[in-house]
């Protein structure tokens, strides 16, 4: 359990949905305690790799690993453990409509924990308030909510139970600079203080060049590159030097260097 | 997560301050054991002089961070240096964190009320709703007629093919199942005439009864009710879920009148195909009728149609047929107007799809005994 080594594993991963192949014979690796980004233009499958890392989509062909442990091969314990050490931030928050936000922070809580209700609700408190959301939040329902505030409650959501692998899916996307700032902050935040390994689907080149450890690059149904964002700089593969070198790519260096 | 060592917390007077040490692995699986240990901790340290010391500490966690700064949250500056000592890797930082988030949340104002009040409160609610939901479903309908006089006057404006879609979708693909049910439903009422008939020797006017239940109520009734059920719903889906995703807005934007585009073609369609739907299941209904009548009542087919001819006037047949475009229209209106009413998630798509269901159903049935009282009181 140190940092550096490998926690996730894909190995020749194939996706495809009938004749349209997504993946094919794709590998990448995450290490611990580092923030991967995950970038690819739009239909390369960024969203469909993470579906098909954390288990929701049975991969074609390949395998993934985590820890030691293949996907689809754990039993039902291992699984729930493994499930437990896992928060994950979908695309649009994801919350549960039915229940408040205090409540939907608490689901997971109440699932996998055995503690007493009252600590249960403060530590929700707690994570509603680092996910950067107001007060009045906690009762209100997701329909309530704004698009931004839903994704800062499937964060807390995603942190309910301290976990040590976070995998977020454009996590922001949709909000406003200063919130997409303060989440950048959070996430780092977090990984320094907890070692959390972060994978992050993301298109914000503010946040790559923020937090980000390492970019993961899907280009051509296969990852091209994973590497610290400055040798991606220098990468020649014509749809890196387009996204980086592009009037937002830098854009965004230039406000990172100054 | 396993084997790592249990957290645990010592505490020690010195100089006048509370040393408090936790040891052990302190994260949201462990910390369990050490809640109300800490919780005695926390009430104790009033005045302000508990330090927590860190050096024994193992792995933090938020959760656990919380539970242990809880013990100097009560203090005047509960994030303060003065509060930790001992070197921790991230300790420091986590507590003054998970702290800063913290919030003293008082206690739970408890809302519910139980007894006459409520229930009267309850009962009045209900009504209020009831009320509102009637008058509401009425303005959508003087809404939808405007709509559709503005539409006669320039009948280019018309969606033709939006409605024969719904005419199949709501008309055609309902026909068998609709056509099923009436037979059955004509075969029961034949059996339960033949059996109480027989007994005054006067099992022939089965014929009559068959005519006159399904002609008047039973075909046009069957029909409405399956609309009500099939299609009813499948509008307020329809249209519920493109208010969802904002294509309800979109139109507006785009200079598209939703009543034309969503409303009149659904309720041209239904207005259109339930007297057929109700025709096709009055024929179905009097073969049903027919052939119990045959099998149970060695009455043959002829002597079935002939009686039938001489005995029911076809006035009968008006009867049923005149409610039908009505009870088409009931359904188109309120499955429509409760789509439109559908917010932003699905919880209030499921209850409003289950109230138009509920509403039509309610409102063909009241209407129709309307209708029963008009026709008698005109010697119909």
């Amino acid at each position: 359990m140190t940092a550096g080594d490998d926690v996730i594993e894909v190995r020749n991963l194939r996706t495809a949905f009938g004749d349209h192949v997504v993946h094919d014979d794709l590998n990448l690796t995450v290490k611990r305690g580092e923030v991967l980004g995950l970038v690819g233009g739009s239909g390369t499958g960024k969203s469909v790799l993470l579906n098909t890392i954390i288990g929701l989509r049975k991969p074609d062909a390949g395998e993934i690993w985590f820890d030691g442990h293949r996907l689809g091969h754990m039993s039902g314990d291992e699984r729930r453990i493994l499930q437990s050490r896992w928060g994950v931030l979908f695309q649009s928050g994801a919350l549960f409509s039915s229940l408040t936000v205090k409540e939907n922070v608490l689901a997971p809580m109440r699932e996998h924990l055995d503690l007493p209700k009252k600590l249960m609700g403060e530590i929700a408190d707690m994570k509603i308030a680092m996910s950067g959301l107001a007060e009045n939040a906690g009762p209100k329902f997701p329909a309530e909510l704004s698009g931004g505030m839903k994704k800062r409650a499937g964060l807390a959501r995603a942190l309910a139970l301290d976990p040590d692998m976070l995998f977020l899916d454009e996590p922001t996307a949709g909000l406003d600079p200063i919130g997409a700032a303060a989440f950048d902050e959070l996430i780092l935040d977090l990984k320094r203080t907890m070692g959390l390994t972060v994978f992050m689907v993301t298109h914000d080149l503010d946040s790559l060049y923020a937090i980000c450890d390492r970019v993961a690059v899907l280009a051509d149904r296969k990852c091209v590159a994973v590497a610290p964002l400055d040798e991606l700089l220098q990468h020649d593969h014509p749809w890196i030097r387009e996204y980086f070198h592009g009037p937002r790519g830098r854009a965004a260096g230039a406000a990172r260097r100054v | 997560m396993n084997g790592h060592p249990k957290p645990a917390v010592m505490t020690r007077k010195e100089g006048g301050q509370l040393i408090v040490e936790p040891s052990g692995d302190w994260t949201v699986e462990t910390i369990g054991d050490v809640v109300s240990r800490l919780r005695e901790l926390e009430r104790g340290s009033e005045h302000g002089r508990t330090v927590i010391d860190l050096s024994a500490l193992g792995r933090l966690d938020t959760a656990g961070a919380y539970l242990l700064g809880r013990a100097v949250y009560r203090c005047e500056t509960p994030s303060a240096d003065w509060h930790f000592r001992g070197a921790h890797p991230s300790g420091r930082e986590l507590i003054q964190e998970a702290l800063a988030s913290a919030r003293d949340c008082g206690p739970e104002i408890d809302t519910s009320r139980y007894g006459f009040v409520r229930a009267a409160e309850r009962i009045g609610m209900g009504l209020e709703g009831a009320w509102n939901e009637a008058y509401a479903t009425f303005a959508f309908l003087g809404h939808t007629i405007l709509v559709f006089l503005s539409s006669l006057a320039r009948p280019w404006r018309f969606r033709i093919t939006p409605i024969f879609h719904v005419m199949e979708q709501a008309g055609v693909n309902a026909l068998p199942i609709i056509a099923v049910l009436s037979f059955f439903i004509g075969a029961v009422v034949a059996f339960m005439g033949a059996n109480l008939l027989e007994t005054f020797g006067a099992s022939v006017f089965t014929v009559e009864l068959v005519g006159l239940a399904v002609l008047r109520e039973f075909g046009v009734l069957i029909t409405a009710i399956m609309l009500a059920g099939r299609s009813d719903s499948a509008f307020t889906a329809a249209i519920g879920s493109m208010k969802m995703q904002q294509e309800i807005d979109a139109m507006r934007v785009l200079g598209l009148d939703p009543f034309e585009v969503l409303v009149i073609p659904r309720v041209i369609a239904c207005v259109v195909m339930a007297p057929l739907l109700a025709f096709a299941a009055v024929v179905a209904g009097l073969l049903g009728g027919l052939l119990v009548c045959w099998s149970a009542l060695d009455i043959s087919p002829a002597f079935y149609v002939s009686r039938l001819q001489d005995a029911i006037d076809i006035s009968h047949f008006w009867v049923g047929m005149s409610k039908a475009p009505i009870f088409g229209l009931i359904i188109a209106i309120v499955g429509c107007k409760q789509g439109m009413e559908v917010g932003g998630d699905v919880e209030s798509l499921g209850r409003h799809v289950t109230a138009s269901v509920v509403q039509s159903i309610f409102a063909v049935i009241v209407v129709d005994a309307l209708f029963a009282m008009m026709y008698l009181e005109l010697d119909i």
